[in-house]
């Protein structure tokens, strides 16, 4: 090429210059496991869902949520949200209503009548579960979308266990039980209602490959409590139980409660709606040892609910009881302090806890039990090779969640067991912290808090109490996600690189490294809001 | 602020990009298809603001003009580490004539642009601090005073630092360079020095003076976007750290220039025909030291022995700029 005058060299792109030699670290994008997600214990990808949700695919949210969990409406009603409370966001301003946009993906799915597919590849594999409680139930979904041959048999009328018998009305209404459950059968779940087990290895050898035992703890616990002939002593499981099967006893006007639990705070409020006109709720120690979700409380009281804290029973009557006044000693331990005082009440309801009821397994040697529930393996496999066990009856939080999750668990180990293969489990990644993150970024956005039906009014009747988010409002909040430890395509890193070293691969592709270029400044790791990308050694 | 914010798009208008935004809501640098007009291959310190910066002020002139721009360079980093002959990273004509007449050469392409009729092709002059504030501050006077169609950008990152970090009229109190050494009792650059060159700029009453950072890239484009809509002589001061003359990791370029805005050393405003017009509100404020502490050329203020004296003299070099332009309002409202 001819050149212009006093020009020797020609012309050249700086391109031709290969600053990625300067390098000694360079940037890699990863995905880190945010904190929603490891406090779910059903397993879920929050942070994933979230994502999808942010532009309003919604169904694609939904079909990604329910890998994990096939209950969204439901757990966006009943789960206690462990999520939440570890949420990033928190430090922020208040942590991410995921459970709010939870039931939204659920309600919506529900409304627009989505379907689960039936498995592909039959397996020709045959697995029984014991209980139709949330436990059974995931576990029959998960087993059944792998291909396998499901049968659910369950003692009672109706499947969902204690989300029907226990968990009442007002909280979880029944249609969105039943459209969540309906969907499991529509895979081809077969259900055997009405039928008790009564013994496990009959069962197992009616031809099952494998088996599922989800029985939950259906006994109430008894405490002894003097009493006369004529008092009139209940159970709260069976209240509940009657409730739904439509036989539930007499109360009375004035109703006492006695224990600190979920079950307690339930039962009450039912006695509340079913007519008593003073409920109160007796309990030996203070609101912040109650095993109750503050939340359950709080909507108690608010519904004119009374409790007397610190208080036990010592004698109950045909119309009053007597309760004695504890006071906590230097150890935190609730002790007698001889002071009395007498309640009116027409009945008094037992909500102290349940106990499993182990008849079902006859005298046989073969499974253990430990201090009253069955231990399992870290596969959730009993001690006898093939019969798997989840749920209450394991030792484990009692949740609807926890009994999802140890479903789930349990169906891929059942699967992997059946194959004679192992079911890989993700090796744990590190949690993303908050000071990880950077949050110049996000702008602030206070969370949406769901509505309640008025305190007074919802007393009254069963209809649901905790109003769900309508679509602007779910899309609001599931925006305030910060996407910890996942690139959610901000173009940040794209866009600060001094040395144009980073290509954008388009929507949902996200981002390459030019080696070629990166001088490894790390600008583009600091400046991620969401911790996903990190400096490595470059060799 | 000259750019508008977005309402709650998780990121708002802080990020660069954001999937959930619609195209025309998004940066000019988030376009995978952006000129870069700085190209990659450049020889600039790893975590280099001025490269930084340049990239992201002419890039959105580029956008602005229709891509066409003549730049018009002083000697200083940005010339050498983009130019040694006879490669080149710029993607746009582009003339380098010596450290001090960039003005005056830019002065002379837009009237020859404009003898020819091409007043489509619009000019832009750039230099560093030292060039802008010392060596052509008497070129540039000229080029504002008889309003020649040129926006000059300046990078100012507060010392000469292609020559090895030597004073410049920008460099701030306190700060260590070769030629302001951290020893005696006042160490470092004297105090009540130095000349701030957005405001002479505004003296000069021409159309548009704007201060910018590269920390807040939504800001700079809009008001490169807004200088370009404006015939006459325009300014831009824009903050650029610099790893090696100021001793900061280079990982932390963005972060510094940030936390120079947060703390109010550094205000960003704009102004038109000599009067303020807007600033951008602190949003997250933080003492000096916070901004003072990352960088080596502040060491000498915290050990061996800590100077309180010097670092509140600074804070309230501070808080004088929060006070004038008026940085502290509630940006609640407007998000
Ligand atoms: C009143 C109440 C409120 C609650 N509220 C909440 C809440 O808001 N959120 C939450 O997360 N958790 C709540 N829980 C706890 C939660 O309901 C349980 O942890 C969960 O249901 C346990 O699931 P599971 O599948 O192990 O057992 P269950 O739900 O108890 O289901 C077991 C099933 O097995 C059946 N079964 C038992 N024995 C046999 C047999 N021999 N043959 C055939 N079938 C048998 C039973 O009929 C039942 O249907 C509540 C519990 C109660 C009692
Ligand atoms: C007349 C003249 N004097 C001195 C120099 C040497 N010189 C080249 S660049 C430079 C400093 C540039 O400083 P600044 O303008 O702040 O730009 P920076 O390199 O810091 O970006 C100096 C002194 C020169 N090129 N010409
Ligand atoms: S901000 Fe999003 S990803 Fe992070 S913990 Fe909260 S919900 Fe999970
Ligand atoms: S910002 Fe660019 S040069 Fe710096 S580490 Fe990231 S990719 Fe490499
Ligand atoms: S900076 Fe933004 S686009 Fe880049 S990896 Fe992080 S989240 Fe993704
Ligand atoms: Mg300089």
């Amino acid at each position: 090429m001819e050149k212009p005058f006093a020009i020797t060299l020609a012309v050249n792109s700086s391109l031709n210059n290969h600053t990625g030699s300067w390098r000694v670290e360079k940037p890699e994008y990863v995905h880190r496991m945010p904190p929603c997600n490891s406090a779910c214990p059903a397993g879920e990808n929050i942070q994933n869902w979230l994502y999808i949700a942010e532009d309003g695919s919604y169904e694609a949210a939904w079909r990604a949520l329910i890998i994990e969990n096939p209950f969204p409406a439901i757990m966006g009603r009943v789960c206690y949200h462990p999520c939440e409370n570890v949420c990033n966001r928190a430090e922020l301003d208040q942590s991410v209503g995921i459970n709010s946009i939870e039931r939204f993906l659920g309600d919506y799915a529900i409304e627009k009548a989505l379907t689960i597919p039936a498995p592909a590849v039959e397996s020709g594999f045959k697995v029984l579960v014991i209980g139709a409680g949330p436990a059974g139930l995931s576990a029959a979904y998960h087993l059944r979308s792998m291909g396998h041959s499901v049968t659910v048999r369950d003692a009672t009328h109706a499947p969902g266990g204690m989300m029907r018998y226990g968990i009442p009305q007002y909280r979880l209404p029944r249609e969105v039980l039943d459209a969540e459950i309906h969907r499991i059968k529509d895979m081809g779940v077969t259900f055997e209602m009405n039928t008790r087990v009564d013994d496990v290895h009959e069962a197992l050898d009616e031809g099952f490959d494998a088996l599922f035992l989800a029985i939950g703890a259906q006994l109430s616990k008894r405490a002894y409590i003097p009493a006369s002939e004529a008092a009139r002593i209940l159970d709260a499981i069976k209240v509940l139980h009657g409730v739904e099967d439509g036989t539930q006893p007499l109360l009375g006007r004035k109703v006492v409660v006695y224990g600190g639990g979920n079950t307690a705070m339930d039962v009450a409020r039912t006695a509340k709606r079913l007519g008593a006109q003073e409920t109160i709720i007796v309990y030996r120690r203070t609101r912040d040892k109650a095993p109750a979700n503050d939340e359950e409380i709080t909507e108690a009281l608010e519904e004119g609910i009374l409790v007397k804290w610190l208080s036990t029973i010592k004698h109950v009557d045909e119309k009053t009881l007597q309760i004695e006044k504890m006071a906590l000693d230097e150890n935190g331990y609730p002790q007698p302090t001889g002071e009395f005082e007498t309640l009116e009440a027409d009945s008094l309801i037992l909500a102290l806890g349940q106990e499993v009821d182990f008849s079902l397994l006859g005298n046989s040697a073969d499974l253990d039990t430990k201090d009253g529930v069955m231990p399992v393996d870290s596969t959730m496999m009993t001690s006898h090779p093939g019969i798997f066990a989840g749920g209450d009856m394991v030792p484990a939080d009692r949740t609807v969640t926890t009994g999802v999750g140890h479903g789930k668990k349990a169906a891929r180990n059942i699967d992997a067991w059946l194959r004679k293969t192992a079911f890989e489990k993700l090796e744990n990644r590190d949690v993303v912290t908050f000071d990880q993150l950077n949050t110049w970024y996000y702008t602030d956005a206070p969370h949406i808090v769901r509505e309640r039906l008025d305190a007074t009014r919802r007393a009254k009747d069963f209809s649901e109490v905790v109003k769900g988010l309508d679509e602007t409002n779910a899309l609001f909040e599931a925006r305030r996600c910060m996407s910890c430890g996942n690139c959610f395509e901000c173009d940040n890193c794209f866009g600060v690189c001094p040395d144009n070293a980073i290509i954008k691969l388009g929507p949902g592709k996200g981002f390459e490294i030019n080696l070629d270029y990166c001088k490894g400044c790390g600008i583009c790791v600091a400046e991620c809001p969401s911790s996903s990308i990190v400096m490595v050694p470059d060799k | 602020m000259s750019s508008t914010p977005i309402k709650f798009y998780q990121v708002g208008s802080f990020a660069i990009g954001n999937r959930l935004l619609p195209a025309d809501d998004r940066s000019i640098q988030s376009d995978p298809s952006r000129t870069n007009a700085l190209n990659s291959g450049h020889r600039a310190c790893q975590g280099c603001g001025e490269a930084l910066g340049a990239r992201y002020a002419l890039d959105a002139a580029m956008r602005a003009t229709n891509e066409q721009i003549i730049a018009v360079n002083a000697t200083g980093c940005l010339e050498v580490f983009s130019t040694p002959y006879p490669e080149s990273s710029w993607r746009i004509p582009w003339l380098h004539s010596l450290f001090g007449n960039a003005p005056a050469v830019a002065t002379g392409v837009a009237a020859a642009l404009k003898a020819q009729g091409k007043s489509d092709i619009r000019v832009i002059a750039q230099g560093g601090d030292g060039a802008t504030v010392d060596i052509g501050f008497g070129a540039l006077s000229g080029m504002f005073e008889r309003n020649d169609d040129v926006l000059y950008i300046c990078y100012d990152n507060e010392a000469y630092m292609n020559t090895g970090v030597q004073r410049s009229g920008a460099t701030p109190p306190a700060a260590r360079t070769a030629t302001t050494q951290a020893v005696g009792e006042n160490p470092g650059n004297v105090f009540g020095q130095g000349k701030n060159l957005p405001r002479i700029a505004m003296a000069h009453e021409i159309p548009y003076v704007a201060t910018a950072t590269v920390a807040d890239l939504r800001d700079l484009e809009a008001k490169v976007t807004k200088a370009m809509s404006f015939r006459g002589a325009r300014y831009i001061h824009v903050l650029v750290p610099c790893p090696l003359g100021w001793g900061s990791q280079s990982c932390d370029t963005i972060k510094i220039a940030r936390l120079a805005t947060q703390s109010g050393l550094f205000p960003v405003f704009e102004a038109e025909n000599g009067e303020v017009v807007a600033s951008t509100p602190i949003r997250k404020r933080v003492d000096v030291e916070e901004y003072l502490k990352l960088q080596v050329r502040y060491s000498h203020l915290f050990a061996p022995t800590r100077r309180d004296d010097v670092i509140n003299h600074l804070q309230s070099i501070a808080d004088k700029n929060i006070a004038r332009y008026n940085l502290l309002i509630d940006e609640s409202e407007s998000i």
